[in-house]
């Protein structure tokens, strides 16, 4: 066991990790950040993407202690400092992009790394980029929907003709 | 009125906060254990030994469970008492637990669980459809054989007939989050369990078994799931039964969940099946006889295989008109995985069968399959008369049975045969079918889509291309709704209104994604007339309504949506009745509306409203209560109306196949779908776009891979292929058919969750179309139309049977 400080979401957060824990039990069982979500366990779903040092990153492939010393941002701090929905957390709910919502954490997670890097992506950008993430409810449409409406983009054109 | 308003799902602000909770993310006090099972290294084996001593002297482990240390029975199976929580001494696949490991943490739960030295006798396992059926491996007696029509004299009129057979592989539910539970002991020996379940009657009922009491020491709370697809009707009873077992002999809490891998190894999965057929029309291209034998792999356990095969069934006509037809059903017995409930519960196993005979049959024909298809939809309704609901008999079942699952038998008098209206046509088991738009819908979306057109450029296409091949294909649903156990055909809410005017609102039905709460949350609101926002809606919970059927069959909103406006009604009765003594009007004439009570000419706000209810002492809480009306069926026989009504869909879907490698990806896909008068066209839509997907996945490339010793391959998502974003079509056009229900459900509006499912199979018979591009002959594709398949189909298009 060892101590592990990061910042997490703007605020210096302190626990125990083994050398084995994962960045993904340490925020669920350590910090109670239970809304990063374990939908694998093998680094494929992305239900469990945070940012790490501003970087998207599946937080079940990264060790707590590989993690000490970062800024950590969670979907729990992704709110504006009023408590009201971000662009993207918005356009998630407007534009339908949830069903369950268990892919919702790391859908927005994602899209908003994308959107950091490249505010204006095209459709094909945005499905290129959430390959890593799987949603098995809504069929994607209304997440990409989401993404271009939170990118300012307009979305009545998405994959229709 | 929030009734038919696209408003998003009532949990939207928590899932994009990260607040929502889900099992796993109850806080739970530090005391709690955590679970995990030893299974089977083998298919079928006796244990001659198990030394758990290495299991026992583990890190964390606080102790190991056998089947002998259960205190009550041992049994999780939601029928035939078949399924044993734990092995007692033999094992029936590769993953059936053996032995529960309870520690402090969940990673030493499952560390643990590696240690353990079984010492197994192996014995020969069945694995395929094939070994089932030379070993006669099945449950019930035989194969079960609905028939109609006079087949030698369909077989007469024949003038061209095919004859062939199709595999059909299974599907992984990939519910994104895995099965979970936890259970809370209290005092007296009583029991709160928050499982991630479909059905949470079923884990009280099997909860109460595993511990010996009756079910009113046993709460079950659920207030979402991670998705569930029918994965959780009956798959989390194990968990649950394990959490409040070890709950009870230690007294402190217990949870489990399911890694992904232990969730694919356990859990059962869609059922695999063969499908073989024999079919005819005549001169004009009618249907004249049908013959299909349904061969399903059901696994080690019966769970829900017997009315997965009856609804296999009930849906080999899908959307059209067969005058002879002959369905006989193997329901097989194989050393895997029990196979259970999945979206569509069979229907679009039976569904592809008849869609892969009308493409064989139009190509042996040179005609296009659409034109075959049309020619054989049910004759439209609206034209009959409407029929006089019958009174159903209730069916009784033994006290051993779980009334309340799918499983059940029903042991009563079959239930009385609802008359068929004159000159209506009929479906194989004899139910009148009298809503369909199948003719209309299908003429609308090929005009939308200009099918035509494509048709035409599709042609062309492959006339000038030679390695890429384009495929078309428009393939029409019409799915049964009601549980075919008409008994489970019911459904209890309770609803309170609080003396400020806020409303609790609660229901049997369970929230997985599909926005049930939502919808039934509007239709609380529009009963009142107030805005939505003054509703709560709250988790299920076993204590505020008992007795609930699964939320299964598509049939949440229908039957909850029902029983929770009949509350709001009868306490809105209450307070009609007491402001019109007070206010000297008449309590016919009081309305609900704009968030106030009219009453004369008084406009009193709801609040105001509610106060003085109280007040006058007027209780304001109600149960509600409704049963499917109309419904019949003897599943023995095939006879009866198992369906309240069908709902309607088609998709039009374009592909493209690169014939050197088989690798192909969908194009364009056009859908309308039928879902009544929707109670919420956006949830609705949602519902269209995740069935196809989910469904064309089924088809194409999720692939279930079994060794030949029984192990599973395919047992996370590196090896096993769920559609990703990128699979997507970049055209996808979705649309609501405006279609009032006939029949009288809720707001007229139509179950939404499984039909989009099956327009999926428009996907395989695209590929099917492209493949057939290649050759002369018909190239049988097997499904999933996984890029090898898809190679070997084009072989046989440009070779023949023997290529
Ligand atoms: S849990 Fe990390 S990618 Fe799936
Ligand atoms: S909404 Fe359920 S997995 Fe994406």
């Amino acid at each position: 066991m060892a101590t592990v400080t990061m910042t997490v979401n703007g605020k210096s957060r302190t626990g125990e990790a083994e050398g084995r824990t994962l960045l993904v039990s340490f925020l669920r069982e350590e910090l109670n950040l239970t809304g990063t979500h374990v939908g694998c366990d093998t680094s494929q779903c992305g239900a469990c993407v945070v940012h790490v040092n501003g970087e998207a990153v599946k937080a079940c492939t990264m060790f707590a202690q590989e993690a000490d010393g970062a800024e950590v941002s969670t979907i729990e701090g992704q709110a504006n400092a009023d408590g009201s929905l971000n662009t993207i957390q918005q356009a998630f709910q407007d534009h339908h992009g949830l069903q369950c919502g268990f892919c919702t954490p790391g859908m927005v997670m994602s899209a908003a790394a994308l959107l950091k890097d490249n505010p204006k992506p095209s459709e094909q950008e945005i499905r290129n980029y959430l390959q890593g993430n799987i949603c098995r409810c809504t069929g994607y449409h209304n997440i990409v929907k989401a993404i271009m409406a939170a990118s300012g983009q307009d979305v009545s054109a998405v994959a229709a003709e | 009125m929030s009734v038919a308003k696209p408003l998003p799902h009532d949990a939207a602000p928590l899932h994009v906060t990260g607040q929502a909770r889900y099992v796993d993310d109850i806080p739970t006090p530090a005391n709690t254990l955590h679970l995990a099972f030893g299974t089977s290294a083998h298919a079928r084996a006796s244990i001659t030994a198990l030394d758990l001593a290495a299991v026992r002297a583990a890190p964390g482990v606080i102790a190991v469970l056998t089947a002998d240390d259960l205190p009550a029975a041992n049994d999780v199976s939601p029928s035939a008492h078949d399924e044993p929580l734990l092995a007692e001494g033999e094992v029936y696949y590769i993953g059936q637990p053996i032995f529960l490991v309870v520690a402090t943490s969940h990673l030493a739960a499952r560390k643990a669980a590696r240690l353990a030295t079984v010492t197994y006798a192996e014995k020969p396992a069945l694995l395929t459809i094939d070994d089932a059926m030379a070993a006669n491996s099945r449950f019930e007696d035989g194969p079960r054989e609905y028939t109609r029509g006079d087949l030698a004299a369909g077989w007469a009129q024949a003038a061209t007939t095919v004859e062939g057979s199709i595999e059909l592989g299974g599907q992984e539910h990939f519910y994104l989050e895995g099965q979970a539970a936890l259970a809370l002991p209290q005092e007296g020996g009583d029991m709160v369990v928050h499982s991630s379940t479909q059905h949470p009657t079923e884990i009280q009922h099997k909860v109460a078994e595993a511990l010996g009491v009756p079910m009113n020491a046993v709460r079950v709370e659920i207030r979402r799931m991670g998705g569930g697809f029918g994965g959780k009707e009956s798959q989390g009873n194990a968990l649950a039964c394990a959490c409040a077992v070890v709950a009870r002999l230690t007294g402190r809490p217990a949870k489990m969940r399911y890694d992904r891998d232990d969730d694919m190894m356990i859990t059962g999965k869609r059922h695999d099946f063969r499908i073989d057929y024999r079919a005819g029309v005549d001169a004009q291209g009618k249907l004249v006889a049908v013959e299909f034998d349904q061969l399903c792999r059901c696994g080690w356990a019966q769970d829900l295989s017997l009315p997965v095969a009856d609804r296999a069934m009930l849906h080999a006509d899908n959307a059209y008109f067969i005058p002879a037809v002959r369905i006989t059903s193997h329901r097989l017995k194989t050393h895997t995985q029990s196979a259970t409930a999945y979206r569509g519960f069979g229907g679009p196993q039976g569904m592809v069968g008849i869609e892969r005979v009308m493409d064989h049959l139009a190509a042996e024909l040179g005609c296009d399959p659409l034109v075959l298809r049309q020619k054989n939809f049910y004759a439209s309704g609206g034209r009959y008369l409407e029929q006089e609901n019958e009174q159903v008999a209730p069916s009784t079942a033994g006290v051993e049975e779980d009334l309340t699952s799918r499983g059940a038998v029903a042991t009563g008098e079959p239930d009385k045969v609802v008359a068929v209206p004159v000159g209506a046509q009929t479906t194989p088991y004899g139910q009148a079918v009298v809503d369909s738009v199948a003719h209309e819908l299908v003429a609308a979306l090929c005009e939308k889509a200009d099918y035509a057109g494509r048709r035409a450029a599709v042609e062309r296409w492959n006339a000038e291309n030679a390695v890429l091949k384009r495929g078309l294909a428009l393939t029409p649903v019409k799915f049964g709704i009601s549980f075919t156990l008409t008994h489970l055909n019911q459904a209890g809410a309770l609803v309170h209104v609080y003396q400020d005017g806020s409303i609790h609102m609660n229901h049997g039905g369970t929230e997985m994604g599909q926005g049930l709460f939502q919808k039934v949350a509007q239709v609380a609101a529009s009963r009142f007339g107030v805005p939505l926002e003054r509703v709560k809606i709250t988790a299920t919970d076993t204590g505020k309504v008992p007795n609930t059927s699964a939320t299964a069959a598509s049939s949440g909103s229908d039957l909850n949506g029902m029983a929770v406006a009949a509350a709001c009604d009868e306490i809105k009765a209450r307070i009609a009745a007491f402001l019109a003594e007070v206010h000297q009007a008449d309590p016919a004439e009081v309305r609900f509306e704009g968030d106030a009570v009219l009453v004369g000419a008084d406009v009193i706000p709801w609040e105001k409203a509610v106060a003085e209810a109280y007040v006058g002492r007027v209780s304001l809480s109600a149960t509600g209560f409704y049963k499917t009306p109309s419904i019949s069926w003897d599943r023995i026989k095939g006879e009866g109306r198992p369906f309240f009504y069908f709902a309607y869909g088609a998709a039009l879907t374009e592909v493209v196949v690169d014939t050197l490698t088989g690798e192909n990806r969908m194009l364009r896909v056009d859908i309308l779908h039928d879902a009544g008068t929707s109670l919420n066209p956006a949830l609705d839509i949602g519902q269209v776009e995740g069935g196809f997907i989910q469904g064309a996945g089924w088809l194409t490339t999720e692939e279930l891979v079994w060794d030949n010793t029984g192990r599973l391959t395919t047992h996370a998502p590196s090896t096993y292929k769920i559609p990703a974003c990128s699979d997507r079509p970049p055209v996808f056009n979705v649309a609501l058919w405006p279609n009032a229900n006939r029949e009288p459900t809720i707001y007229r509006s139509k179950a939404v969750g499984e039909p989009p499912f099956m327009l999926g199979i428009s996907a395989l018979m695209a590929l099917s179309d492209a493949c057939a591009a290649c050759g002369p002959h018909y190239p049988a594709l097997e499904a999933p139309a996984t890029a090898e398949h898809v190679l070997e189909a084009i072989g046989r298009a440009r070779a023949g049977e023997s290529g």
